[in-house]
């Protein structure tokens, strides 16, 4: 598996731009690449998405292909599926995970099993865009990190970009798959600048890591927000100790590879998500690490993420409740 | 257009003879899951041939339908191979899903069958996907949703046909109202008289039929056809229909009496048909036991050929999850064998 995506595997030419303007981006090249590719979604047209990602796409492509839908995830989610079966490739926003309570029938029971129901003999080429994450006083309903529920569910393959080309390279990915993708987008890191290519043909092939930053002396797994945070803490660290950063990027599947070569250098292994921790997307990576990597471990692994809470409203009670670089440096001064 | 022309003799002929393969199919399923050979559950369509057999009829050939975990008599009618049928229900290799399917799940995408369904109501928003595609590649497809009386209380069937509605889609929603929504009658699960009643909230057309008429379902739907393939969007049309049989089999259905069933039995709608077929002259009496007899020949054979048929190989569980290759699955798998190797 190739982890060389941190400088876009091979594309020179790149430009700084948004996480969100990235994404768009590759739904720009995508929708006109592929006339089979619609995007749908609440208020994703004239309005651009209540998150700003579809921005101004339908004057490009008009309203059929970039449509708006009633607010009713279980019909829109359940057709894509349908559309999917029938020779289309939906790309569906979901404007926030946690909505995804209402249509995870369509998800579960419809989306992820009709394949391999069916005998294989049935394509599904769905694309779900979903936001996650915490940090914007948006509580509970609004703030949810739920994708260990989809990378858990066979069937779905799920990706979670960390930096601006992770972000592109993935939602191509996603979008050109047969098989049915949820990205999980966090909606804090939006804002984050980074390089991006511009190449139409990028893209990051799914079940791929990439290595953000080499480092000696501990691996971070990070994923989403905590792969910035996780990058800022190691030049922090800089002299101190040696970190080497690598952006998960896909939960499923999940570059095992990458992260059993990172351990063997480093023998140190901290995992940083904004999940809940029970269950969760890093003890997926502890097992896989543990099973094949036990010999290279130095300290017991360490885990970073939420503490099997909500996530409450008052700025005081989130930040408390929300993984930093800070609570990163705790497990990493526990094990080096 | 449409797949079989009821105003011809060999149409007529080709309707009764789907609605007797249903009859002759589930009413061997039903024994064959008694005598302990077919594993999971079995639901069978016996008694609403009918609808199916006329919906279908009334599409044409390219046309999308989705179906409900009753599905065997949609499957038929919308021309699917009886043997392979009844190897899908064996676990067989030779069946529609390769095994993985069973009863609740036959699909064969090509000849536009969507798939039987074992979630009560999820039928109805795959149909509008369908009709979408259509819609958006401008192919002259509509699609078809079977779904029963239960399923009009689930949420799902309004947000897909809300969605349908709204964007004026080639969709028809068939309600097979057999009464019971599993074994809880249909007037304690709705407060509406007619389930077609509620087609108003969505300001699309929506019409009660004699669901044991296989006639009246055949216009019906072919009026709704017109409609869609011309642009006026979706119609809801409730069937009036019986199943005879329980909800599955094995089912010692409490909630209702032999006199009920018989009721409805007085108004079978291969009966009927076929009675109207030879007052007509269409077919004579003898011409039809004949028919009969000749396909539950092929049912019998289609069952034994299937019983004798291979399984899967043990290692295909692990095929078909995905289009691209996991290496998860097989090292998993590998991982979890005794002596951790190959199969």
């Amino acid at each position: 598996m190739s982890t060389d995506t941190a400088s876009g595997g091979g594309f020179s030419d790149t430009e700084t731009m948004t996480v969100r303007e990235a994404i768009r981006q590759a739904l720009r090249e995508e929708l006109e690449r592929d006339e089979d590719v619609f995007v749908m979604g609440e208020d994703v047209g004239r309005f651009g998405g209540v998150l700003g990602v579809t921005g101004d796409l339908v004057e490009q492509f008009g309203e059929e292909r970039v449509r708006d839908t009633p607010i009713s995830e279980a019909g829109f989610t359940g057709a894509s599926v349908g559309a999917a079966a029938t020779g289309t490739r939906p790309v569906v926003e979901i404007m926030f995970s946690d909505f995804i309570g209402v249509c995870s029938e369509q998800i579960l029971n419809q989306m992820a099993k009709n394949r391999y129901m069916f005998g294989g003999k049935t394509e599904m080429p769905v694309t779900i865009r979903t936001t996650e994450g915490g940090g914007m006083g948006a509580a509970s309903q609004h703030s949810g990190t739920i994708h260990t529920w989809f990378a858990h569910l066979p069937g779905i393959m799920a990706v979670a970009p960390g930096t601006a080309h992770a972000a592109k390279g993935l939602t191509k990915a996603a979008i050109r798959s047969n098989d049915p993708v949820i990205v999980f987008e966090n909606k804090q890191i939006y804002e984050q600048e980074g390089e991006v290519p511009v190449s139409e043909d990028y893209t990051i092939p799914l079940g791929t890591a990439s290595v953000e930053r080499e480092g000696d002396d501990v691996t971070v797994v990070a994923t989403q927000r905590m792969v910035g945070e996780s990058l800022g803490l190691a030049d922090e660290l800089e002299g101190e100790t040696s970190v080497e950063v690598i952006d998960l990027q896909s939960l499923y599947p999940m570059d095992t590879d990458t992260l059993l070569k990172s351990v063997e250098k480093t023998g140190r292994l901290v995992v940083a998500d904004e999940s809940p921790l029970s269950y969760g997307t890093h003890a997926e990576v502890v097992a896989r690490v543990q099973e094949e990597g036990f010999f290279s471990l130095d300290a017991p692994i360490q885990r970073v993420g939420v503490a099997d809470t909500h996530i409450p409203f008052s700025p005081v009670l989130e930040e408390e409740i929300l993984p930093h670089a800070e609570d990163v440096r705790a497990a990493i001064d526990r094990v080096v | 257009m449409v797949s079989i022309d009821i105003e011809t003799e060999d149409g007529q002929r080709e309707i009764l003879r789907r609605m007797l393969t249903i009859r002759a199919f589930d009413t061997k399923a039903g024994e064959l899951f008694a005598d302990g050979e077919l594993p999971g559950f079995v639901h069978l369509y016996i008694g609403e041939e009918a609808v199916g057999v006329g919906a279908i009829s009334a599409l044409e050939e390219q046309d999308y339908i989705t179906s409900t975990h009753r599905g065997h008599g949609h499957c038929i009618s919308k021309g699917l191979d009886t043997y392979q049928m009844m190897a899908e229900l064996y676990g067989k290799r030779d069946g529609y899903c390769n095994g993985k399917g069973g009863s609740m799940h036959i699909a064969d995408v090509d000849a536009g069958m969507l798939g039987a369904n074992g979630i009560v109501g999820a039928g109805p928003p795959l149909a509008t996907g369908a009709a979408l595609t259509a819609d958006y590649k401008g192919e002259d497809k509509v699609a078809l949703a079977f779904f029963g009386d239960g399923a009009v209380a689930q949420g799902q069937v309004h947000e897909g046909i809300n969605l349908a509605a709204t964007w004026d889609l080639p969709a028809i929603f068939v309600v097979e109202n057999n009464h019971f929504g599993e074994a809880t009658p249909m007037e304690q699960q709705h407060n509406v008289e007619h389930l077609s009643a509620t087609a108003e909230a969505y300001d699309i057309p929506g019409f009660t039929v004699d669901g044991m008429d296989v006639t009246a379902v055949y216009e019906a739907v072919k009026e709704a056809r017109e409609r869609a393939s011309s642009g006026e969007g979706p119609t809801f049309i409730e069937a009036d229909t019986y199943r005879y049989e329980g909800h599955f089999e094995g089912d010692h259905q409490p909630y209702r009496t032999e006199e009920d069933i018989e009721l409805w039995k007085d108004r079978d709608a291969i009966e009927t048909f076929k009675n109207r077929l030879v007052e007509a002259g269409a077919i004579t009496q003898e011409e039809f036991e004949e028919m009969r007899d000749e396909i539950e020949a092929e049912i019998d054979d289609a069952a034994e050929r299937a019983k004798e048929a291979d399984y899967p190989d043990p290692s295909e569980a692990y095929e078909d999850m995905f289009n691209a290759t996991v290496p998860e699955i097989n090292d998993f798998a590998a991982r979890m064998r005794a002596d951790g190797g190959e199969r």
